[in-house]
């Protein structure tokens, strides 16, 4: 398979492209955040998703999506990215279908995730950092599992129906699918840097029946944090993309000393350079979806994407904020909220420093 | 099963049936490329026979056409049988000037008598060319070059002289650009080719911070060239010579994937490095990694034809600059044991020397500076 998009892609991603600046572009997220809105997203947008057909990307055929896989759900990540709209798309249609698909939970959630009423939330990290160790105990309980633990950094954790939650059992990690609805559980929302909502979560010895489990053991919640992971890395090359796109253009616009700065070669260098960055870790994301869509083994495929493109975004963002000079800074100035939207996502599902890291140890070293 | 991956499963059996077992180890030193030619050096017999045996099915160049001494193969097929010759981690069996620069500038500008009279030889690794691009005074601004060739009726005569002509005095032929026009600048360059044995042509080597070698002063002193050698159109060689550089820049920018560096990067990683140098690395592996991946793409799209044409300048900056960080990381993983000039235990100093001939990647070919302007103006479209 050649490493690039080929054309029922390119295809795809300019409908997504058309669709998602028309519908969603940075004005929509700032007027969220304006309103001071509590969902952290808009319920008509996700059901407009559903109307084209976004949100049944990875849902098979036979169950009413549209059967196709990472690479098509990354190419809407990326103009999510690119415009920074809030939208359950990554934890929703991406992870949790993956995690859902071909199990017994799949006909209970998908009509809803194909419908758009449906919203899922990742209930992973247990600390500051994502960390693989998990504490939230699931014991045994007549017929099924009572939960006790906390979960933070939880996306729309305190609007989602379904919790796709990390447990500990006496026989190892499982995953438990887990109604938002059930006794025992509460969440409390908090808005984030980006002013996106993440929740924590406290379970309560939650009762939930033995068919909870998604998957027993590391592969399920592996196979989740796969998808999750390529899917933030696909999102962090369009907000990459759009700060290099913003900051090309205000370099051939801006004068100073009588010339473009455009025209400066300190800062062409620079932006030569974090072109070639952002180029490398494009590749990165599209070698770790066709590896997923593959079947392949694409472990390390995933850490390199997601380690890759928190480099290149980060700097991008950084150097986009510094070449802007001070308007930059400003909070009627768009650029502050790629930084921002770039520094969550470099942080979700961990970060560089955390992938290197796995990299090294399956390495050997 | 479909064709690829019969041809996958041919390709296989054939590379584990001929490609030696001495072939399949990464060469210690620069001393054991392949090179060919007319005088050629082997440091082992096996390089001969798996460079002949490539050679035989056109496989040291397996795109060309078969006419031309190549494989015939589609992009998809040579794309098979790089990831099998990588599979086994075989060995290059020809490096040549001639396949990765003067081949694809032949095949787009030459005759059709130039690319039967060269092309097929390039396979077999029966000549070997060097560049001569560079003067004293024509480094990055190239186009200022002087050496003149004058028309005197069905010859030219080539006076001047080159720098930095990488293995001159080893070379057979040398492609070379000429000052045909005094008056214009660009548009007063031409193409020639002519043999290194020619009356006329002198080498002197330069030697290095590696302490090798590998380059020289190259000088014409009325040189007679039949203008049959001219590539392309009389004072039209910049349009051939930017071509050819595209080609030099990608060949250089496959440094950055170094695959056998790397390997010798995680094993002295698992040696124990200190926990800085343990992130220094990880961290540089995500980068290679990533540029593997990249590297992937830019020939998928380069045989689709999808490829920016100045893609070949962001692939080089990236990969030499990769290439210099994993050298430098080597030495640091590597310690006193990296530092040995001449001992048998470093095979001739290989690590220090490689270390430092790394530096150059991002000067030869276009430095990155230049790499940098290139792609801020032809990509980025940004103003002068
Ligand atoms: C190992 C090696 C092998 C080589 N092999 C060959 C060969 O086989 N044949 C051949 O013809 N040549 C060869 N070269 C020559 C090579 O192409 C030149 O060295 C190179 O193009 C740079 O030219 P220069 O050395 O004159 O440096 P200069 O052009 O003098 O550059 C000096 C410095 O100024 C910078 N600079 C120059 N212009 C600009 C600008 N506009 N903007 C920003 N910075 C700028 C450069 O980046 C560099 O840092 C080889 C060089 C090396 C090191």
């Amino acid at each position: 398979m050649p490493l690039y998009l080929n054309d029922d892609q390119t295809l795809l991603r300019d409908t997504a492209r058309d669709f998602v600046a028309e519908h969603a572009p940075v004005s929509h997220l700032r007027g969220l955040r304006d309103a001071n809105d509590t969902t952290g997203f808009s319920r008509d947008l996700w059901r407009e998703f559903a109307d084209l057909g976004f949100t049944g990307i990875l849902i098979p055929e036979a169950q009413g999506g549209l059967g196709l896989g990472h690479v098509e759900a990354g190419i809407v990540l990326e103009e999510i990215g690119r415009n920074l709209s809030p939208s359950p798309f990554l934890t929703t249609a991406l992870a949790a279908v993956e995690a859902l698909k071909g199990t017994a939970h799949a006909d209970r959630w998908f009509p809803g995730i194909l419908a758009g009423e449906t919203v899922a939330a990742l209930a992973i990290d247990e600390g500051p950092k994502h960390n693989a160790r998990i504490t939230l105990q699931a014991t045994r309980a007549g017929n099924g599992y009572r939960l006790t633990g906390t979960k933070q950094f939880v996306h729309h954790g305190h609007v989602a129906d379904l919790l796709l939650v990390a447990a500990q059992t006496d026989a190892g990690t499982a995953l438990f699918a887990v109604p938002a609805d059930a006794a025992g559980l509460t969440a409390n929302p908090e808005r984030l840097a980006d002013a996106s909502i993440a929740a924590r979560l406290t379970f309560e010895g939650v009762e939930v029946d033995a068919d909870a489990i998604v998957g027993e053991g590391d592969a399920a919640l592996t196979r989740l944090l796969a998808a999750a992971r390529t899917g933030a890395s696909a999102e962090l090359v369009g907000v990459g993309a759009a700060t290099l796109d913003m900051t090309v253009g205000y370099l051939k616009q801006r004068k100073q000393f009588g010339a473009v700065i455009g025209s400066f070669q300190a800062l062409q260098h620079r932006a030569a350079h974090l072109y070639s960055e952002l180029e490398v870790a494009r590749a990165a994301v599209l070698k770790a979806q066709q590896l997923l869509d593959a079947g392949t083994e694409a472990a390390d495929a995933v850490a390199v994407a997601k380690a890759m493109t928190g480099l290149a975004t980060t700097l991008a963002v950084q150097e986009g904020v510094q070449m802007h000079g001070g308007i930059g800074m400003t909070d009627e100035y768009d650029l502050g909220f790629y930084m921002k939207r770039a520094r969550i996502l470099t942080e979700l599902f961990g970060d560089t420093n955390f992938h290197a890291d796995a990299l090294a140890r399956a390495a050997g070293y | 099963m479909s064709d690829l991956d019969q041809f996958r499963q041919e390709t296989r059996a054939w590379l584990e049936e001929n490609c030696p077992q001495t072939m399949r180890t990464p060469m210690r030193s620069e001393k054991e490329a392949t090179w060919g030619g007319r005088n050629p050096e082997y440091a082992h017999p096996d390089q001969k026979l798996w460079l002949d045996r490539m050679a035989a099915r056109g496989w040291t160049v397996p795109d060309w056409p078969t006419p031309y001494g190549g494989g015939g193969l589609t992009p998809g097929e040579t794309k098979i049988l790089r990831e099998e010759l990588a599979r086994i981690r075989a060995r290059n069996p020809l490096h040549s000037f001639g396949i990765s620069m003067l081949g694809p500038a032949l095949l787009k500008y030459g005759t059709e008598e130039q690319k039967l009279g060269h092309l097929p030889k390039i396979a077999r690794g029966e000549i070997r060319w060097c560049q001569g691009y560079s003067e004293p005074n024509a480094g990055s601004d190239l186009a200022g070059l002087q050496t003149s060739a004058e028309d005197a009726g069905d010859h030219f005569i080539v006076n001047g002289q080159k720098v930095w002509t990488s293995y001159a005095d080893k070379a057979d032929w040398i492609f070379c650009l000429v000052r045909t026009d005094k008056a214009v600048k660009q548009g007063g360059i031409s193409f020639l080719l002519f043999d290194m044995a020619s009356e006329g042509v002198s080498t002197r080597p330069i030697l290095l911070i590696s302490g090798n070698s590998p380059f020289c002063e190259t000088f014409f002193d009325n040189v007679k060239v039949p203008k049959a050698n001219l590539v392309g159109d009389l004072n039209k060689g910049w349009d051939v010579a930017k071509y050819l550089l595209g080609h030099e820049r990608e060949m250089i920018s496959a440094m950055g994937l170094g695959a056998t560096g790397s390997d010798a990067l995680i094993e002295a990683a698992r040696k124990g490095a200190d926990p800085l140098l343990r992130a220094q690395i990880a961290l540089f592996q995500v980068r290679a990694q990533a540029f593997k991946a990249m590297s992937e793409r830019f020939i998928d799209e380069l045989k689709a034809g999808r490829a920016h044409p100045a893609q070949p300048s962001m692939m080089k900056y990236y990969g030499t600059e990769l290439n210099k960080t994993r050298h430098e990381l080597l030495m640091a993983a590597g310690g006193s044991d990296a530092l040995e000039w001449e001992s048998d235990a470093t095979h001739g100093g290989a690590p220090a020397r490689t270390w430092l001939r790394t530096k150059a990647n991002s000067i030869e070919g276009g430095t990155s500076e230049i790499q940098l302007n290139i792609i801020a103006k032809r990509i980025l479209d940004l103003p002068s």
